[in-house]
């Protein structure tokens, strides 16, 4: 047990490389997962379709660097790879999105469906339109250099994606809290009915926007993901990130600048997990466990809380 | 064709009788009024107590294994939605994620990276006789396990019970007004606890199903959506036993067609395959727009659960 923890805590934290190179690694698509999943959640969209969203972006992303990646610099490849990821991933969500809005269809299940459908699409892809020149190993080709995201930190892996990804948490926080963009978001997430009569916001097109900005999100944190780190397609190419995310989402309470910190938090498990698989021989799923009951301790603490507050302003039952 | 066409019909069958368990107990937890998406952390946990307790005591202790492992799971479920009155989505969804990680890490800890593989205790089809000999209908409905014989009882038992008894009115009155319910004098709490913890047992049995009638070994992960494939079941069904089980039928289809392609020699990506049971949850889903019948309570959960 001891030897467990001492391991999970030398690979996330133990060394400047395990810091550099493995959580914040790791933290990078989280960051823009988390925050995804969070700006959904904010509008009432329950999206748990952040894993087949990364997915489609990573595959995108992958598509568009050995389609153009030979002729094009990086300056422009880069952009373009996350354009690319950023689109398809919206373009997955606007599946579920569309569902929900034409044939009301639950998007909890729509999306999850969309996650199975994303895991088979990038089986066929790596075996068939994508897989490398020799035909042997179920992966893509490794994308051309010019497609490759650049390093922060001389040594380390930390790339681009991450610093982005900050980026990304602010930008969302300034306009959630600070414009009418926001407003309407959290208005809509609060009580749609009330948005509609006393607001005036049109709620079907927020909750249509939100669900392709949270897509796009996740697709650009698949882009990043072959851009910085794998540098080529293959089936396991997200370790349950976009399930994780949704405890990222929720340990932040929703909000984009606690997303920094739990999507690190998160990161450093993750490497960690890794680094405990190796040395101590503890399967790395136990972090599944962690995420799940991580999960059930904040649904437990704020429910407990906001039961209480009810009670103080009407004394009765809450429903 | 008759070559053909008798083998898929089997197969359907096969893989519709665990889907049927689960969307079952999906069907009595949602009649009462609480949607359960965690069915599928249930299901995978189902899987694995089959596996253990068949190991340690036969195949008919691990259906029980299976029952109670599904049920244990779903009393967390009951906890916090009930008790701690948490957001069900959520909460489900943190349930499916406990399950898939607890099962993989437990299996991993048992077995070791080799896996139980052999050894594994299944149940084989029974020839019912007599009618397992009529032309069609025999090999197909009556050369099944037990499970699907099991079913076949229950089907009729479950939508008597709902229709018929106090109990099962009680049960849909909560579902469709909690407040109503209350004001008769029903004790919303313990129905819906009833509800819940059979619903899991339902989505164990489907789990040890799997592994011990279907499979007869456990991968990581091999419930493979069907938790939230027996939701949509649920909603295909429109929330009414008979239809459930019908719809159950076509997803059996889907599954079993996946396997017969596959077997034909089809020319089409065997991965397109694998997608075919989720493209049709969707499309099955969207087609049903405004048909759905569902018990009320569940969309004032939802509305609850988007605080």
């Amino acid at each position: 047990m001891t030897e467990a923890l001492l391991a999970l805590w030398d690979g996330a934290f133990g060394s400047s490389y395990a810091i550099w190179s493995a959580t914040l690694v790791r933290s990078a698509p989280l960051l823009w997962l988390g925050l995804g999943v969070a700006l959904a959640f904010r509008a009432g969209v329950l999206n748990i379709g952040a894993e087949g969203q990364f997915l489609m972006g990573a595959i995108g992303a992958t598509a568009m660097a050995q389609v153009v990646g030979r002729s094009v610099p990086g300056l422009v490849m880069i952009p373009l790879m996350a354009l690319v990821g950023g689109v398809a991933g919206a373009g997955w969500a606007g599946i579920a999105a569309w569902l929900r809005q034409r044939f009301g269809v639950l998007e909890v299940i729509s999306t999850i469906m969309l996650n199975f459908i994303a895991l088979a699409t990038i089986g066929w892809m790596v075996r068939g339109p994508l897989q490398e020149p020799t035909r042997i190993y179920p992966q893509s080709a490794e994308i051309p250099w010019s497609a490759q995201w650049p390093f922060l930190i001389p040594g380390q892996r930390l790339h681009l994606g991450f610093v982005l990804g900050l980026l990304a948490c602010a930008i969302a926080w300034v306009v959630l809290t600070r414009t009418a963009t926001g407003f309407r978001i959290r208005a809509v997430g609060a009580s749609p009915s009330a948005a509609t009569s006393a607001g005036q916001i049109d709620v079907g097109r927020t909750v249509m926007r939100v669900f392709l900005v949270s897509g796009a999100c996740a697709g650009l944190a698949g882009a990043a993901e072959v851009g910085g780190v794998t540098w080529a397609l293959y089936e396991g190419i997200s370790p349950g990130y976009g399930y994780t995310a949704i405890a990222v989402a929720l340990l932040a309470r929703l909000h984009p600048g606690w997303i920094v910190v739990s999507a690190i938090f998160f990161g450093a498990l993750e490497a960690g997990a890794s680094a405990m698989q190796r040395d101590a021989g503890v399967p790395s799923v136990v972090v599944q466990v962690i995420v799940a009951v991580i999960i059930l301790g904040v649904l437990a603490g704020s429910q407990r809380r906001t039961r209480v507050d009810a009670l103080r302003v009407r004394a009765g039952s809450r429903r | 064709m008759e070559a053909l066409l008798i083998p898929f019909l089997d197969a359907t069958i096969r893989t519709a009788t665990p889907l049927a368990y689960a969307a079952l107990g999906e069907l009595v937890t949602e009649r009462s009024g609480v949607i359960n998406i965690g069915m599928e952390g249930i299901i995978i946990a189902g899987c694995l107590g089959g596996l253990v307790a068949a190991g340690a005591g036969g195949a008919a202790m691990g259906f029980l294994g299976g029952a109670l492992a599904g049920a244990g799971m779903a009393a967390i479920f009951a906890f916090f939605v009930l008790r701690l009155r948490a957001d069900a989505i959520i909460t489900g969804t943190a349930l499916t994620l406990l399950g898939l990680g607890l099962t993989g890490t437990l299996y991993r800890g048992l077995f070791g990276l080799e896996g139980a593989a052999l050894g594994t205790p299944s149940i084989a089809p029974i020839a019912l006789p007599g009618l397992s000999s009529l032309p069609l209908v025999g090999p197909v409905f009556f050369t099944q396990t037990g499970m699907t014989y099991l079913l076949y009882l229950f089907v009729p038992a479950l939508a008597w019970w709902l229709a018929r008894t106090q109990a099962g009115l009680a049960l849909r009155a909560v579902g469709e007004s909690r407040a109503a319910a209350l004001a008769a004098g029903l004790d919303v709490q313990r129905l819906r606890w009833g509800a819940i913890l059979f619903g899991g047992a339902m989505g164990g049995l489907c789990g040890a199903t799997l592994v011990l009638a279907q499979v007869g070994t456990f991968t990581e992960g091999m419930s493979a959506g069907r938790g939230f494939i027996a939701i949509a079941i649920v909603v295909l069904g429109r929330w009414r036993t008979v239809g459930t089980t019908l719809a159950a039928l076509i997803f059996g289809g889907a599954f079993a067609l996946q396997y017969l392609l596959q077997a034909a020699g089809w020319a089409l990506p065997y991965h397109l395959f694998l997608a075919l049971p989720y493209l049709l949850t969707l499309i099955l889903l969207a087609a049903l727009r405004g048909r759905a019948e569902a018990p009320a309570e569940l969309a004032s959960q939802e509305s609850w659960s988007r605080a």
